[in-house]
C-alpha cells in the first residue's frame, strides 16, 4: 500500500477513537483574529453571512428609494422629487433590488449552506469565494458612488438605447452603470463557477446526484444559467460604453446602428436572470417547507426536473419583453408560445408544495407562514405573467403598472418572502440562536398585508392605463386613490421589514439558544452544531439516502448513512473530492489558507474601473500591472497545496 | 459493521492531480462562460449582417493573404503546447519547456501579423458598425491570445524552475487547455469574419 506525499489511504476513525480531532481541526481551520483575519478569511460561513448582511443593506437602500417614489406618487401633481431625481431613483431601485439584493442574498444562503448540506469542509474555491464577495461589494459601491456626483443611472434598469447614448444622456450616469455592471459580472460569474464546481466535486461520499437537496439543484441550475447568460449583458454594456465614449455606433440608429440589438442582448441575459434570482429561493422553500410539514417533499424528481427545465426554457423566452417593438409576428408567436410553456414546470413545483402541505402535518411557524405566502404570491405573479405572455394583452399592458405589479409579485413573492422564511428557518444554524416567533408573526402579517395593499391595486392602476416610470400624473385621470393605497401599503411593508430587523437584533442578543437540529430536519447541515465549527464536520459523512437524519423513520433504501465514523483528513487543511455522478472518494484536496490576495485584487480592480470611468490611462496601466502581479502571486503554484512537484524530486 | 466497510478505499491522490484538480474544473467553467461571450459577439455580427439594410459589409472584403497563414501559425502553436504537455506527463522537462516556448513564439507571431493586418485596413474603429464589430471581435480575441501568452510565459518560468514532474503538472494541463480554447475560438471568428462574406 503506497503512502507517499502524492497519495495515501485516508484514515477512518470515530470521535471515540480520536477525541482530540475536533481541536486539531479547529486550529487548522479557524479564522485568525483581528482585522487582518477578517479581511483574509476564506471561510464559506463568514462569506455567506457577509453576503446576507450586505445584500440586506442594499435591500434597505432600494427600499428607501422606493418609499421616496411612493411619496411622490401618493398624490397627483406632487413635487417632492424632480423628474430627473425620480428617473435616478427608479433606475437605482431596480438595479439595487435586481442585481445588488436579489442574487447576492441567495448567494449568501448558498455559500453558507452548500458545504454543510453537501457534507464538505468548504467550497471548491475558498479564495475565489472571498474574491466574489469583495468584488460584489466593490461593484455595488462603484455604482452607488454615482449618487455623490448626482449622476446615478437614470434610464431604468434595462437601460434602452438610444436613450442611454451620449446624445440623450451626456453625463457620466450611464458610464457608472455600464462599467459597474461589467465589474459586478466578474463577481457573479466567479461565484457561479464556484457553486458549479462545488456541486460537481465536493459532495460527501455516497451523495449521488439523486440525493441532493433541492436548494443545491436550484442554485446549480441558476449558476449554469449565469455562466451562459451574464456574458451577454457584459458585452452589451461594453458596446454601450464604446458607443458613448469611442465613437462607435452599435446602437445608434441615426448612424446605421441597431438599437434593438441592445434589447436582444439585454433580455437574452435578463430573462434568464429572472429565473436565476428565483430558482435558488424556490430550492430553499422546497427543502424547508417539507420539514415544517413533517414529511419528505412530494415529487422530488419532478421538482428537480422542473427546476432544470425552467432554467433551460428561461433562455428561450426573452423576446416576450419586446413584443411592442414591431418584431415579425412569427417571432412574437414563437416566444409567446415558449412563455406559456414555461408556466408548466413552475406549476409542477407549485403543486408539489401544495401536495406536501396537504398530505403533511404543517407546523405553523413564522417560516411556514412565509412559505405559504410565497406560494400564494407566486401563483398571483405567475398568472399575471401568463397574461402578459399573450401578445395582444401584452401590447396593451406593456410599460404600464400592470407589469410593475407582475414583477413585484414575482420578485417579492418568490424571492423576498422565500428569503425571509428561509432566514427564520436557518437563523439558528447561522447564529446559534432562534429567531423570535412572537415578533415573527407580527413581522409576517404586516409584510404580507403591506405588500398586497401596495401591489394588488397596481394591476388595476395599470389596466386603467397609468404608464410606469412617469414621475407624476394629472388629477383628472382618477388615479389618485389607487396610488394612495399603494403608497400606504408600501410603508406598511417597510414597517414589516423594520420589525424583522428588530427581531434579528433582539434575537441575536436574547434569543433562545438553538440546539443542533431545532426543526428535527433530515439534511446534513443539521447534523453539526449551531453555529457549525470552522471545519463543519470533524468526520466526513458517508451518505446512503436523501434524508440522512430521517432514515430510521422513513425506512428508505437499504443502507444507512454513517455520521459517527468517517475520514479524518487532518494532515493539514484538507477536504475530500468525490466523483461527479456517484460521489465516490476521488482526491484528497489541500485547501488554501486565509489570504488577503482576493481583497487586494478587488481594490486594484476598483482602481482599474475608476480609471476607465474617468479615462485616466496611466492610472489604468498602473492598476493593470498591479492586477497582473496579484494574479501571478495568487496562482503561483504552491508546494503546500501539492500543486507542484517536491523540490529536487524526479 | 457493514456500513463502515464501505468507507475503506484504496490510496487517493493528494493535492492537485491534473484533470482531477479543482483548477481543471474551474478552467472548464471559465471556458464555458468565455465561449458564451464569443457566441454573443458573433450573434451581434450576424444580427447586423441580417438587419443592416444599408449594406453591412465593406466594399473590400477581408482577404486571406495574412489571415490564412496566421490561422495556421496559431494552430501550430496549439500542437506545440500539446506536445510540451505530453513531455510533462512523461517527466521530460526539456520537451515541456520547448513546447511552451514554441507556443509562446508562435502566439507572438500571430499577434504581430494580426496587428499588421489591422494597420493595413482602410477602416477605422468608428467608421461603420462593421468596422466597430470587426475590431471589437478581433480585439477581444487578441486580448485573449495575449492573456494566453502570459499564461504560457508563467508556465515556462515555472517549468524552468523545476516545479513540475510527471506526477504533478496541473498548472500545465490547465494553461494548455485554455490555449487550445483560445485557438478554437479563433476558428469560429475566422469562419465568421473571413469566410462567411464569400458565402452570401
Amino acid at each position: 500500500m503506497s503512502t507517499t506525499e502524492y497519495e495515501r489511504v485516508p484514515e477512518t476513525a470515530s470521535l471515540a477513537d480520536d477525541p482530540g480531532l475536533p481541536e486539531r481541526l479547529r486550529v487548522l481551520w479557524e479564522n485568525r483574529p483581528g482585522l487582518y483575519g477578517w479581511i483574509a478569511s476564506v471561510d464559506h460561513k463568514s462569506i455567506g453571512i457577509r453576503y446576507l448582511v450586505t445584500s440586506f443593506v442594499f435591500l434597505l437602500l432600494g427600499g428607501l428609494e422606493a418609499l421616496l417614489m411612493r411619496i411622490q406618487l401618493g398624490q397627483p401633481g406632487e413635487h417632492v422629487l424632480t423628474p430627473e431625481q425620480y428617473n435616478q431613483l427608479f433606475s437605482m431601485h431596480g438595479i439595487t433590488m435586481i442585481f445588488l439584493y436579489a442574487l447576492p442574498v441567495l448567494s449568501g444562503f448558498s455559500n453558507f449552506l452548500f458545504p454543510l448540506v453537501l457534507g464538505a469542509r468548504d467550497m471548491a474555491f475558498p479564495r475565489l469565494n472571498a474574491f466574489s464577495y469583495w468584488t460584489y461589494i466593490a461593484a455595488g459601491l462603484f455604482m452607488y458612488s454615482s449618487f455623490l456626483l448626482g449622476a446615478a443611472p437614470d434610464d431604468g434598469w434595462f437601460n434602452y438605447a438610444p436613450n442611454s447614448l451620449k446624445a440623450f444622456s451626456p453625463g457620466p450616469n450611464m458610464d457608472f452603470y455600464a462599467l459597474g455592471m461589467i465589474f459586478l459580472g466578474i463577481s457573479t460569474m466567479v461565484g457561479a463557477a464556484n457553486f458549479v464546481v462545488t456541486v460537481l466535486r465536493m459532495r460527501a461520499p455516497g451523495m449521488s446526484i439523486n440525493r441532493l437537496p433541492i436548494l443545491v439543484w436550484g442554485t446549480t441550475a441558476a449558476s449554469a444559467g449565469i455562466l451562459l447568460s451574464v456574458p451577454a449583458v457584459s458585452l452589451a454594456f461594453f458596446m454601450l460604453w464604446l458607443d458613448r465614449n469611442f465613437g462607435t455606433h452599435f446602437f445608434n440608429a441615426s448612424a446605421d446602428g441597431l438599437p434593438l440589438l441592445w434589447q436582444h442582448l439585454f433580455w437574452i441575459f435578463a430573462h434568464p436572470w429572472v429565473y436565476i434570482i428565483v430558482l435558488p429561493a424556490m430550492g430553499l422553500v422546497s427543502d424547508a417547507l417539507p420539514i415544517l410539514c413533517r414529511r419528505p417533499l412530494v415529487g422530488y424528481t419532478l421538482v428537480v426536473l422542473a427546476t432544470v427545465l425552467t432554467m433551460v426554457l428561461g433562455f428561450g423566452v426573452w423576446v416576450h419583453h419586446m413584443f411592442a417593438t414591431g418584431l415579425p409576428l412569427v417571432a412574437s408567436s414563437f416566444f409567446s408560445g415558449a412563455s406559456f410553456i414555461i408556466a408548466i414546470p413552475s406549476a409542477v413545483a407549485t403543486f408539489a408544495w401544495i401536495a406536501t402541505i396537504w398530505t403533511g402535518r404543517p407546523v405553523l411557524t413564522t417560516a411556514f407562514l412565509y412559505f405559504a405566502g410565497f406560494i400564494v404570491m407566486f401563483v398571483v405573479g405567475g398568472v399575471s405573467g401568463v397574461v402578459t405572455a399573450a401578445v395582444p394583452a401584452d401590447l396593451q399592458l406593456t410599460d404600464t403598472y400592470f407589469v410593475v405589479a407582475h414583477i413585484h409579485y414575482v420578485l417579492i413573492g418568490i424571492n423576498l418572502f422565500g428569503v425571509l422564511g428561509a432566514l427564520y428557518f436557518w437563523f439558528p444554524k447561522f447564529t446559534g440562536r432562534m429567531l423570535g416567533e412572537r415578533l415573527g408573526r407580527w413581522n409576517f402579517w404586516i409584510t404580507f398585508i403591506g405588500f398586497n395593499v401596495a401591489f394588488l391595486p397596481m394591476h388595476l392602476t395599470g389596466l386603467m392605463g397609468m404608464p410606469r416610470r412617469v414621475y407624476t400624473y394629472p388629477e383628472d385621470l382618477g388615479l389618485g386613490a389607487v396610488n394612495l393605497i399603494s403608497s400606504v401599503g408600501s410603508f406598511l411593508l417597510a414597517i414589516g421589514l423594520l420589525l424583522f430587523l428588530v427581531n434579528v437584533a433582539l434575537s441575536l442578543r436574547k434569543g433562545a439558544r438553538a440546539p443542533d437540529n431545532p426543526w428535527d430536519a433530515p439534511t446534513l447541515e443539521w447534523a453539526t452544531t449551531s453555529p457549525p465549527p470552522p471545519y463543519n464536520f470533524a468526520l466526513i459523512p458517508l451518505i446512503a439516502s436523501r434524508h440522512p437524519l430521517w432514515e430510521d423513520r422513513l425506512q428508505e433504501g437499504s443502507g444507512r448513512s454513517v455520521l459517527d465514523r468517517g475520514f479524518t483528513l487532518d494532515h493539514g487543511k484538507e477536504a475530500l473530492a468525490t466523483t461527479v455522478l456517484d460521489a465516490e472518494p476521488d482526491v484528497i484536496l489541500k485547501m488554501p489558507a486565509d489570504t488577503v490576495t482576493p481583497f487586494v485584487l478587488t481594490v486594484m480592480l476598483s482602481a482599474a474601473f475608476t480609471a476607465l470611468l474617468v479615462q485616466s490611462w496611466w492610472m489604468l496601466a498602473l492598476a493593470g500591472m498591479l492586477i497582473l502581479a496579484c494574479i501571478v502571486a495568487w496562482l503561483w503554484p504552491k508546494r503546500h497545496l501539492l500543486q507542484i512537484a517536491a523540490a529536487g524530486h524526479g | 459493521m457493514a456500513e463502515a466497510e464501505s468507507l475503506h478505499v484504496g490510496p487517493l491522490p493528494v493535492g492537485s492531480p491534473q484533470a482531477k484538480s479543482s483548477g481543471w474544473f474551474g478552467m472548464m467553467t471559465l471556458i464555458v462562460t468565455e465561449a458564451s461571450l464569443f457566441l454573443y459577439l458573433l450573434f451581434s455580427y450576424f444580427y447586423f449582417a441580417i438587419w443592416d439594410t444599408h449594406g453591412f459589409l465593406p466594399a473590400r472584403r477581408p482577404t486571406f493573404e495574412l489571415s490564412a497563414p496566421d490561422t495556421v501559425v496559431l494552430l501550430l502553436s496549439s500542437v506545440l503546447v500539446w506536445w510540451g504537455e505530453r513531455g510533462a506527463r512523461a517527466g521530460r522537462r526539456r520537451q515541456l519547456a520547448f513546447g511552451l516556448a514554441g507556443g509562446l513564439v508562435l502566439g507572438g507571431i500571430f499577434v504581430g501579423v494580426q496587428l499588421v493586418e489591422w494597420a493595413e485596413k482602410p477602416l477605422h474603429f468608428d467608421t461603420s458598425p462593421y468596422s466597430a464589430l470587426y475590431f471589437t471581435i478581433t480585439g477581444l480575441h487578441l486580448a485573449h491570445v495575449v492573456i494566453g501568452m502570459m499564461v504560457l510565459l508563467a508556465l515556462l518560468v515555472w517549468s524552468l524552475l523545476g516545479m513540475f514532474d510527471a506526477r504533478r503538472y496541473a498548472p500545465v494541463s490547465i494553461g494548455a487547455i485554455y490555449w487550445h480554447f483560445v485557438d478554437a475560438v479563433w476558428l469560429a471568428v475566422f469562419f465568421t469574419l473571413y469566410i462567411t462574406p464569400y458565402l452570401a
